[in-house]
């Protein structure tokens, strides 16, 4: 028995200098027990702190990229808000008809390129498909065009008949006036339509995004409207100035109103973008470091228990020698 | 099913229409009432989104005699000029010439050629070129001004005009499809309008 302890005591002083064995495939357990050289118990911690390296990259990583986007998120905050004004005086002329009914509807839906932002994509091609079911009846058509490759990748599997364009890598260059322009001009000469609605998400704080629908109509539409009586009721109040007939005012008229409205609406859903990724890197590297601290707290236990597991052996092996 | 409750839906607000809104004043910011029933009927899991009337900024009302003051509301894509700001008179460059608007004008859409824009406020004026736009003139004397690009007169550069003009009159005269000719014909445009604000 003395010979059994002193074995094992020399193994004691063995077992410290061996680098610690690769965990085996077959017991994928957080506290691992290997078995050393001649048998003796080790619990490793290796394990646990490969975990905790790649928590640590993973929260370092998403905090660099919330920084990021605050700082992308102040610049265009800015442009966003001075680009407000711009759609405000066709709303005062022509009001606001998101529930006018029209044969055909086209539904612009604007979203980002780039994911890790959130849900705000999702609630654009959400509110997307509800509006297509709401303007959805015999002999009207609802078409779709997408700016945007993450809302692309949603309507693609169910309504992919309906797609007439999809723009994506918007924001190659920074967003400004003419590219947005000539977008427009695109999407209105590529497209016939009775009324456009543009599907974004308006920025409304650091934490809140509202989805809004714009709603442009063709000038055909507002003739009639306005002639009727209508919301638009009084446009025919308003003397032309300029243009031969009035048919071509009101065309110019649409087609700039398309034009700024869609400014507007793809700066806001830029800054919507860049605040969500915000917020979604800041929960995620939030819940790394909590699942850190449960990582540290489960190494810091398996430390103590072998060096527990270690002073116990150690001292009823020193017990055994003197008993 | 959802079809024929549409198509229902859209057959009573054709008919109540009119009813609705005609008590409607263009003062306050109103919610489409309308667009909210109907898609509370269709969808009624999701809240239903914000539409531009609710972000509108509120606009005074119609007011019985004319009022001293002409509100101004000059916007840029990237920047609001000036917003709600009382002056006297302004004087727009219509594409059928040069319009100044005083407080209680007749209610206008005038569409825009490049030319100078004056706001006169007391004693002082101030000058901006603008690239085309559209200005509206409502009853109740706001002036709404969209331009694309404007720029005070006094930030512009006359060699640079000069060199410009020859430069468009030179395409002009050597374009040879209707595209060139046209994209020419609107730089010589263009940059006449420029020099004419630097003289006049």
């Amino acid at each position: 028995m003395a010979m059994a302890a002193l074995r094992r005591e020399g193994r004691r002083f063995a077992t410290p200098l061996l680098s610690p064995r690769p965990i085996s495939v077959f017991r994928p357990s957080l506290i691992s027990e290997e078995d050393g050289p001649t048998g003796v118990r080790n619990i490793s911690t290796q394990v646990v702190r490969n975990r905790m390296k790649s928590v640590r990259n993973i929260q370092k990583i998403t905090k660099a990229m919330k920084m990021v986007a605050a700082s992308k998120l102040r610049s265009i905050q800015t442009r966003a808000e001075n680009s407000r004004g711009l759609w405000q005086p066709f709303t005062a002329l022509l009001g606001d008809t998101p529930s006018i009914d029209v044969k055909k509807n086209v539904i612009v839906t604007i979203s980002s390129d780039k994911g890790l932002c959130g849900g705000i994509n999702s609630t654009s091609v959400k509110i997307s498909k509800a509006v297509q079911k709401l303007t959805s009846g015999p002999e009207k058509e609802t078409k779709f065009v997408i700016l945007g490759e993450k809302a692309k990748a949603q309507l693609v599997r169910d309504s992919k008949k309906d797609i007439e364009i999809i723009i994506t890598e918007l924001q190659k260059n920074p967003l400004n006036y003419s590219q947005v322009s000539v977008l427009a001009d695109d999407i209105l000469k590529n497209v016939e339509f009775d009324a456009l609605r543009i599907v974004f998400n308006k920025f409304q704080s650091v934490v809140s995004f509202l989805p809004t629908v714009a709603t442009v109509l063709s000038p055909e539409v507002v003739e009639r409207e306005s002639e009727s009586g209508g919301k638009i009721g009084d446009l025919d109040a308003y003397e032309i100035e300029g243009g031969e007939t009035k048919g071509e005012i009101l065309q110019n008229l649409a087609e700039f109103q398309f034009s700024c409205v869609m400014f507007n609406a793809v700066l806001e859903n830029a800054c919507s973008e860049q605040g969500a990724r915000m917020s979604a890197m800041d929960n995620s590297s939030r819940n790394a470091g909590e699942m850190l601290d449960r990582l540290t707290l489960t190494y810091n236990r398996t430390r103590q228990a072998s060096i527990t597991t270690e002073l116990i052996e150690i001292i009823s092996g020193a017990s055994a020698l003197e008993g | 099913m959802f079809r024929q409750a549409s198509r229902l839906l859209a057959r009573t607000t054709a008919l109540t229409r009119s009813r609705a809104f005609s008590s409607e004043v263009p003062a306050t910011p109103a919610v489409d009432s309308t667009f909210i029933d109907s898609w509370k009927k269709v969808i009624p899991n999701m809240e239903p989104p914000s539409t531009p009337s609710s972000f509108m900024v509120t606009r005074p009302q119609t007011p019985t005699s004319i009022p001293s003051k002409l509100t101004v509301n000059f916007v840029l894509p990237y920047a609001s000029e000036l917003s709600a700001k009382e002056v006297d008179m302004v004087i727009i460059p219509a594409t059928t010439g040069q319009m100044g608007v005083l407080p209680g004008h007749v209610p206008t859409i005038a569409e825009l050629k490049p030319g100078v824009l004056s706001v006169h406020e007391g004693n002082e004026t101030k000058k901006y070129f603008l690239s085309s736009g559209f200005a509206f003139i409502h009853a109740n004397s706001v002036a709404d001004i969209i331009a694309v690009e404007a720029v005070p007169v006094d930030h512009i550069d006359p060699n640079l005009v000069q060199k410009g003009l020859a430069e468009f009159t030179q395409k002009l005269s050597s374009a040879t499809t209707d595209l060139e000719k046209a994209e020419a014909q609107i730089g010589v445009d263009v940059h006449s309008a420029l020099n004419s604000a630097l003289t006049g």
